[in-house]
């Protein structure tokens, strides 16, 4: 047990720390990208069509990562694509978070009708398959930034909602929770002050993670071609026109792939390293 | 007498579930911008044309009395219409469904042997490289969503080794001699193996990719429980008594060990059944979810509304025999 635990506390920080600096990087990047991106992520050059990347044979200098079928530099549109994936995970996650951890609160420390009514409500969206009705959503809303943000709270505030009602009830049979009533603090005094600072450590992880899937749900509904206008530059629609020409412009699926790859995986990283960190047994 | 009180409760709220499902697609759906009736006629059709059209398919009506008249269908097995095939949506839905039921079996399949077999290696292995590696591997797997795995196999068994097929769900030119549309399961019972090999080579890379984030799931959890049962008394008792340590993990462990790892199977299934939709866009699969964001697309109304409340259908009714089950077979529950 003891070297179970030394162990996991070794491998903290190399986890926390890769998947952080990937993540600053990228924000970074994001940030920069009108600076640094070597072409316009627009532009168009038709004879310079489906250029290789840097290392193969028949590439341009300039173009580190090759050219689309339609002459678009491919890094520049990564590092416009990271702006919108940032953006929606940013704002996305936390309205979710606030609004997924509220509702949970609630019904976990309320109990009463405003939990059947909260439990009955999750129960509901669990039966619906969450792609399809981010699509149909954003059929519904039409295709914007707001649209996707939207979609993404409307249907994941659950995830937080499930967690944080089930710790709130679990803490909310503790004593402290007795004892601030009895001194009479208010409902509500107590569930801001007594309940949420201690699953404040969870609703972290899940915001962690929950930016993580944002960033999905964004690439999933952009390779359907249902994201922002067609035109601006998204990872997901990068891999949709990777993914018609595979045989002929591999890179254009790969290098934004391997971006989302690195970017969720790093989003989970930090969430399970937090968790890790939060938890007293292993601390 | 308090079990079937408590199935009898399940049920209902199963009901109430699906009702509230109902409610939130139809009133969803109906506000979705853009005339689908415009969008099926000819340009040129006249004004009269289209409010015509619209009468026809009831859309002219107060949204709630719209509601009440599609529910009424509903409970007598009418779905509506499709508005882009004007096929019955029923006989549409059903069409599609054994696709995407066949590859959701296999992925559930895959994803059971997958986690097995890295469970029972781990419990083996345990304290040993093999099992840090496993542990590693686990955590990539669940990171990782089934869409990027998707990706991530048709460009290593699509392009770089095309071994497997990256899209589609049989190669065109095969006559297929089926009378159902469960093409897998069908094509074994004819005995026609080189047709059944065709499919499953189409539906592997779908299917894995659906499996990878299960099978981690089900390793992690199931290793897990094997490690705790191993330090038991009556295991013990096994090893003194000469058994070898695969025996050991086989016979005495795994039969203790498996139930915790059977309930989140049947819940973790219904999430992989809703990542087919993606994937089978990802593979051009003809299943339900493929044609769901057609719908979508599309602007077909009463297709969505169809296919959706067949997913729902499928979601808690999955979720309510895993729960029964679970409760039948757990005296403790039986008798709460």
């Amino acid at each position: 047990m003891l070297d179970g635990r030394s162990q996991i506390k070794r491998k903290l920080p190399t986890r926390l720390v890769l998947s952080a600096s990937w993540l600053i990087l990228l924000a970074i990047a994001a940030i920069c990208a009108p600076r640094i991106a070597p072409f316009d992520p627009l532009a168009q050059d038709l004879f310079l069509g489906q250029l290789p990347p840097f290392w193969v044979q028949g590439h341009e200098p300039g173009y580190l990562l090759g050219t689309d079928s339609l002459g678009r530099d491919v890094l520049s549109r990564i590092l416009y694509g990271a702006r919108l994936a940032l953006t929606v995970a940013l704002i996305a996650g936390s309205i979710t978070c606030i609004i997924g951890a509220t509702m949970g609160l609630l019904a976990g420390f309320l109990r009463g009708w405003v939990d059947i009514v909260i439990s009955r409500a999750i129960d509901i969206w669990m039966a619906f398959p969450p792609v399809l009705f981010s699509i149909l959503l954003i059929a519904v809303l039409g295709p914007s930034l707001t649209s996707i943000i939207i979609a993404i709270v409307v249907i994941d505030w659950t995830r937080f909602a499930r967690v944080i009602r089930a710790e709130a009830m679990s803490q909310g049979a503790m004593d402290y929770v007795a004892s601030a009533q009895i001194a009479g603090r208010s409902r509500v005094s107590t569930m801001l002050t007594e309940i949420l600072p201690n699953v404040l450590p969870t609703i972290t992880v899940l915001l962690t993670l929950e930016m993580g899937i944002a960033i999905i749900v964004e690439a999933i509904l952009s390779f359907v071609n249902l994201s922002i206008s067609t035109d601006d530059p998204t990872w997901g629609g990068m891999i949709a026109e990777g993914r018609a020409s595979i045989h002929q412009t591999w890179w254009v699926l790969v290098f934004p792939l391997i971006t989302l790859f690195l970017t969720v995986l790093s989003f989970s990283q930090l969430g399970e390293g937090l968790k890790d960190r939060f938890d007293p047994v292993l601390r | 007498m308090q079990f079937l009180q408590s199935v009898i409760i399940r049920v209902c709220t199963t009901l109430i579930t699906l009702i509230g499902v109902a409610v939130i697609v139809f009133f969803t759906v109906r506000v979705v911008p853009g005339n689908p009736i415009a969008m099926m006629l000819p340009p040129g059709a006249t004004e009269a044309d289209v409010a015509r059209l619209t009468a026809l398919y009831g859309l002219d009506k107060p949204i709630p009395q719209q509601f009440v008249i599609w529910l009424s269908g509903v409970l007598h097995g009418d779905f509506g219409t499709s508005i882009t095939t004007k096929q019955p949506v029923l006989q549409l839905v059903l069409s599609r469904l054994p696709a995407t039921l066949e590859l959701s079996v296999m992925a559930l399949s895959i994803a059971i042997v997958i986690g097995g077999i890295m469970a029972l290696t781990g419990t083996r292995q345990r304290g040993t490289k093999t099992e840090a590696a496993i542990d590693v591997g686990n955590g990539m797997a669940l990171s990782i969503p089934d869409f990027l795995w998707g990706l991530i196999l048709i460009l290593a068994f699509g392009v770089l080794i095309p071994i497997f097929h990256i899209s589609g769900r049989v190669t065109p030119s095969l006559a297929l001699p089926f009378t159902s549309n469960f093409y897998l399961t069908e094509s074994l019972l004819r005995l026609r193996f080189d047709l059944w090999l065709d499919i499953a080579a189409h539906m592997f890379m779908p299917a894995l990719a659906l499996a990878i984030p299960l099978a981690a799931i089900i390793g992690q959890l199931l290793k897990q429980s094997l490690k705790e049962t191993m330090h038991l008394d009556y295991v013990t008792l096994a090893r003194t008594k000469g058994y070898g340590e695969t025996h050991v993990i086989l016979r005495e462990a795994l039969p203790n060990a498996i139930l915790p790892t059977l309930t989140l199977v049947g819940v973790q299934f219904t999430f992989l059944i809703g990542g087919t939709v993606i994937i089978e866009r990802l593979f051009s699969y003809e299943g339900l979810g493929n044609m769901a964001i057609d719908a979508v697309i599309n602007r077909d109304l009463p297709l969505i509304q169809g296919i959706v409340i067949l997913f729902a259908v499928i979601f808690t009714g999955v979720n309510l025999l895993v729960d029964l089950t679970y409760a039948a077979l757990n005296p403790r529950l039986r008798h709460a």
